[in-house]
């Protein structure tokens, strides 16, 4: 997983597979960096996720909780088409934070 | 129905098992030449079972998980995941989405819920001290032969 920051917000690039057992070393490397910067915006780039089950659920869940102690928000980005159903399943769609394909590019045109 | 291939494995209830068992799994059914869907479904599915084993049956000790798979007539996949580990008091109320005993974990509560939508069936027999059974079934595509 690669993090980067421009401004205000923090960007993590989630690689590979989410399961229960990937998803404590990413949360600890999203919680460090979030707790070192405290941006306003993480994004959190599924692009590169091959594989996740209900585990990169409680991973946005948890994301979120601790942005909102900071006053900050979470964008989910880049969903690959095979993790469509594990978002809508989750009921993630009511917090409105995903970010639907093509929306980024176009608000930084 | 009758059984036209069969495959067990057992190992120990590790996280980093976890990758291990939903792969071995889809290794021995991509042989029913499945979607990458479908592959993604029961790989899904069988994430969410082992894990819990992990999370729950055997919380705070390591124990034995057996994972069986059946290929039945008409491309059913049969699957097993079996532990002896806690059991589980209330089969209801633990299937139930959002519900979870492992907040602090981030557990979202959805392993059953997703097991249901992902699979065509799935059944939880469980003892309490004994251990817990859960068998979902899937049937695929048959596209073998078709080219």
């Amino acid at each position: 997983m690669r993090i980067s920051e421009s401004e205000d917000t923090v960007t993590a690039y989630l690689t590979g597979d989410i399961d229960h057992h990937s998803a404590r070393n990413i949360r600890e490397d999203i919680d460090a960096f979030i707790q070192m910067k405290k941006p306003s915006l993480l994004r959190l780039d599924f692009s590169g996720v091959s594989f996740m089950d209900s585990s990169g659920i409680g991973l946005i869940m948890g994301r979120y909780r601790l942005m909102s102690l900071y006053g900050g928000v979470v964008r989910v980005s880049n969903i690959p088409e095979n993790l469509e159903r594990m978002m809508k399943l989750s009921g993630l769609n009511a917090l409105d934070i995903i970010e639907r394909r093509g929306e980024r590019i176009e608000s930084t045109k | 129905m009758k059984v036209q291939n069969e495959m067990n494995i057992s190992f120990e209830s590790r996280s980093s098992n976890e990758g291990f068992a939903r792969c071995a799994v889809s290794a021995f059914i991509t042989q029913l030449d499945p979607t990458i869907s479908e592959l993604n479904d029961i790989k899904t599915a069988v994430s969410e079972a082992v894990t819990n084993c992990v999370v729950h049956a055997y919380r705070n000790t390591i124990g034995k998980i057996y994972i069986n798979v059946r290929i039945k007539e008409n491309s059913v996949a049969v699957i097993k995941v079996r532990d002896k580990g806690c059991g589980i008091e209330d089969i209801k109320q633990a299937m139930q989405p959002l519900f979870t005993t492992a907040p602090s974990e981030e557990r979202a509560g959805l392993g059953f819920a997703v097991m249901q939508s992902f699979t065509d069936k799935v059944k939880v027999h469980s003892k309490v001290g004994k251990g817990t059974t859960v068998v979902f079934e899937k049937r695929l595509s048959c596209r073998v032969g078709n080219g």
